[in-house]
């Protein structure tokens, strides 16, 4: 058994770390990216767009962001697509992304909120179900 | 750390797990490994959600997605379709009943939307042998609080303040009972929790246990600062092997983190816990019994006061509460007297945790405001009566407790109506039942419990219990005289004046409560030799009617006993000398042709 006792203020840092958790499990991100996961998305790469983007969120330790996935966009040529939504702000689909792309939507659009027109496709969101 | 998308919370508590929960779990890790998803799915097994009618049960996030009933053949389409192509799947999810549509959110099933949690926060949203988790949804943060910025005077105040009341069965104010166990002089101190559970139908203390085991020891730290112990015991029912493992692991890797043991969290105050596994009787879950049972003896219980708050363990003063009553701890010290005062009634402040079961849509574990309405478990939460039954009775409060009748559905849930109504709190089971219930069957049911757990210490317990028990089944037999209702409610208040423990002094309960509710039921069995209900087998007869039989040979198939004669496409006959009234012609019998009819009193139909 190790011998690493705690102080309150490693308590807190704890808790800090495993905030990306609780964000996701309580559904209440600041924000949520969904990467569109058709037949035709995942033909056209959009394997590549989710990975380009968990790796980005990892690197920069990003806590309260949700990523998830849909189904097809009803756009097949346009994949991959994907829908990106601040809170309490209509939702912006980017298309006929590349992991470069994505890379540079989640640092302009997600983090900073300011939106990357000339990847953006319209602005507005299918329902889930 | 690895960013996941999305966690798959597969619910571990002993009702999933007895359904394959485990396998499930491993067939989920397996599909999304071979699918290359490992590093963007968390699967996690949880505690209990109370939904245990409904298990195998995961809950899918961010989206909240709740499935039920999984099979590990779902999974590779489950995971196929949700987690790669984002398509919630709707076979898979919840319709409530006598509905057509599925409710994919948890949060949106009644069941859930009702409840709500203070006891049962983690419940199903955390992984119970991850401390690291229990942190990251404040764990800790009280006890740390409570070491650091008050004084146990303080602690005890709040406590008091709250309101909190024992949530054990007896609802004694828990900050009155640390603070008589503060001024006590004797030293050294104990701290119990009390996780014996043994009152039939209940799981509420397992749950918790198993879904949150840190709660349970935040509430023992906090308590054992504010009395002044250094040392507290957990005593565990034996037969929950499942609560008994992950409460050890959570006092493992509490230790590890310097939560427990010598100078937590730096403070200087040292406490430590062990766990005791306990001896596998009902009585031994009262609090005296509990005590010699830590001690090494044999599980009687003794003559009160002294109360263990002045002379427990060893001799000395003690703090033993509830598992529940510990759980509210650590909310109530971060989040203060006041809010916790806000929700309930007067005189009930809080939640209460209730294991719902028996005729009910949606059997398990409820978490509700004090002061909620009957009605509002029932049909809100529960989701009424299966098969287009009427509710007949609720029985709340276990062995000790007793039956409300239909009139009082509108009863607030709170210590004192509960009593008044001749039910009791008890520690939170529920059983609903519908009009095929027979309430004397019922009462003999709970006093054989009573009398065969009956520790025989004291003669009016030991004999009371077993008089009643024989007079209910004769009655129940179609042999009981007007006499023996007299007889029965004179034992019963004797029972409850004269009996030593808890035990005896609420087993007359189920007994008179029915008896206040449901007297036309005992006379109809004595005066008619009539159950109402078509229950008791004594009382009631098969009988095929000749004009509905079609001669099938199902029925004669399907007794057991060979009790029914005929021939292919002859009336069949059933001869009520050889029968047993088990009923496996009545159920086996076609619906459409439905010769099979039961029947009870003089004259054979009613
Ligand atoms: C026969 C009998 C069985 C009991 N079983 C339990 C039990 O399983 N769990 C429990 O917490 N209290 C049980 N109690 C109540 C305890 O004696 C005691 O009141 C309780 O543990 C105090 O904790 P509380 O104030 O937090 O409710 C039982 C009492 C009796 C008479």
């Amino acid at each position: 058994m190790s011998t690493k006792k705690l102080t309150i203020q490693e308590l807190a840092r704890i808790r800090e770390k495993t905030k990306a958790m609780t964000v996701l499990r309580d559904g209440a991100g600041r924000a949520k990216v969904t990467v569109h996961m058709g037949t035709c998305g995942i033909a056209a790469g959009a394997r590549g767009i989710m990975d380009a983007l968990l790796q980005e969120i990892e690197s920069r330790a990003v806590q309260d962001v949700i990523v998830t996935t849909s189904g097809c966009a009803g756009l097949c040529n346009r994949e991959p697509m994907v829908t990106v939504e601040i809170k309490d702000r209509p939702p912006v689909k980017y298309a006929q992304l590349t992991p470069e792309k994505m890379r540079r939507i989640l640092a302009e659009h997600v983090l900073e909120g300011r939106v990357v027109a000339e990847y953006a496709l319209a602005v507005g969101s299918e329902t889930m179900y | 750390m690895k960013h996941h998308r999305t966690h798959l919370l597969v619910c571990a508590g002993t009702g999933c797990v007895s359904c394959g929960a485990f396998t499930l779990k491993e067939a989920l890790e397996k599909e999304v490994a071979g699918r290359g998803l490992q590093d963007e799915v968390l699967v996690v097994a949880t505690g209990c959600n109370g939904f245990c009618e409904r298990g195998p049960i995961v809950v899918v996030h961010p989206e909240g997605i709740f499935y039920q009933r999984l099979t590990p053949e779902d999974v590779p389409f489950l995971v196929e379709e949700h987690l790669v192509k984002g398509r919630p799947v709707q076979k898979f999810m919840y319709v409530p009943p006598a509905e057509a549509k599925p409710v994919p959110k948890m949060t949106d099933i009644d069941f859930f939307k009702h409840q709500r949690l203070i006891v049962l926060r983690n419940r199903g949203r955390i992984d119970p042998e991850k401390i690291e988790e229990y942190i990251a949804y404040d764990g800790y943060e009280a006890m740390a609080k409570a070491l650091t910025e008050m004084t146990p005077e303080g602690i005890i105040a709040e406590i008091s303040a709250s309101g909190l009341r024992g949530r054990g069965g007896a609802g004694f104010p828990t900050g009155r009972k640390w603070a008589l166990c503060r001024r006590e002089k004797a030293e050294p101190k104990y701290i119990i929790c009390n996780g014996d559970e043994g009152d039939p139908g209940a799981f509420m203390d397992r749950s918790v246990l198993e879904a949150d085991p840190h709660a349970v020891v935040e509430g023992m730290v906090i308590g054992a600062r504010a009395i002044g112990a250094e040392k507290g015991f957990l005593y565990i029912r034996d037969e929950y092997p499942l609560a008994v493992q992950r409460m050890g692991v959570a006092l493992g890797q509490a230790r590890e983190l310097g939560l427990l043991g010598k100078d937590i969290l730096g403070t200087g105050f040292d406490f430590d816990l062990e766990i005791v596994r306990g001896a596998g009787a009902f009585v031994s879950g009262e609090e005296t019994a509990l005590i010699a049972s830590i001690e090494g003896q044999r599980a009687y219980p003794r003559q009160r006061p002294p109360y263990p708050a002045e002379h427990g363990l060893w001799g000395r003063p003690t703090v033993i509460n509830n598992v529940e009553t510990w759980a509210n701890v650590p909310s109530i010290i971060s989040r203060g007297a006041a809010w916790f005062a806000g929700l309930g009634t007067g005189t009930s402040k809080g939640t209460k945790v209730f294991s719902l079961v028996g005729k009910i849509n949606n059997t398990g574990l409820v978490e509700v405001p004090m002061g909620i309405r009957l009605r509002e478990i029932v049909y809100g939460i529960g989701g009424g009566i299966p098969g287009g039954r009427e509710f007949k009775a609720i029985q709340i409060g276990g062995p000790s407790g007793g039956c409300v009748p239909r009139d009082l559905l509108d009863l607030p849930v709170d210590y004192e109506s509960l009593t008044k109504a001749g039910a009791m709190m008890g520690s939170g089971g529920m059983i609903v039942m519908d009009e095929d219930t027979c309430m004397v069957d019922i009462a003999l049911y709970f006093l054989r419990f009573t009398e065969e757990e009956s520790c025989g210490k004291c003669a009016p317990c030991r004999l009371g219990t077993r008089q009643m028990a024989g007079i209910l089944a004769r009655i129940a037999g179609g042999q009981g005289t007007d006499d023996d209702l007299r007889k029965l409610e004179e034992l019963a208040l004797t029972v409850k004046q004269g009996a030593l423990c808890g035990l005896g002094q609420t087993a007359p309960n189920p007994v008179l409560s029915t008896l206040r509710y449901f007297r036309d039921e005992y006379e109809a069995h004595i005066r008619e030799r009539r159950c109402p209900a078509k229950v008791c087998k004594n009382l009631i007869t098969y009988d095929i009617e000749p004009d509905k039989c079609v001669g099938c040979l199902l029925c004669l198939k399907a007794c057991p006993v060979n009790a029914i004669t005929g021939e292919r496409k002859q009336v069949h006959v059933i001869d009520q000398a050889a029968c047993i009234k088990c009923g496996a012609c009545m159920n086996i019998c076609p619906p459409k042709v439905g010769a099979v009819s039961k029947h009870s009193g003089e004259g054979g139909r009613s």
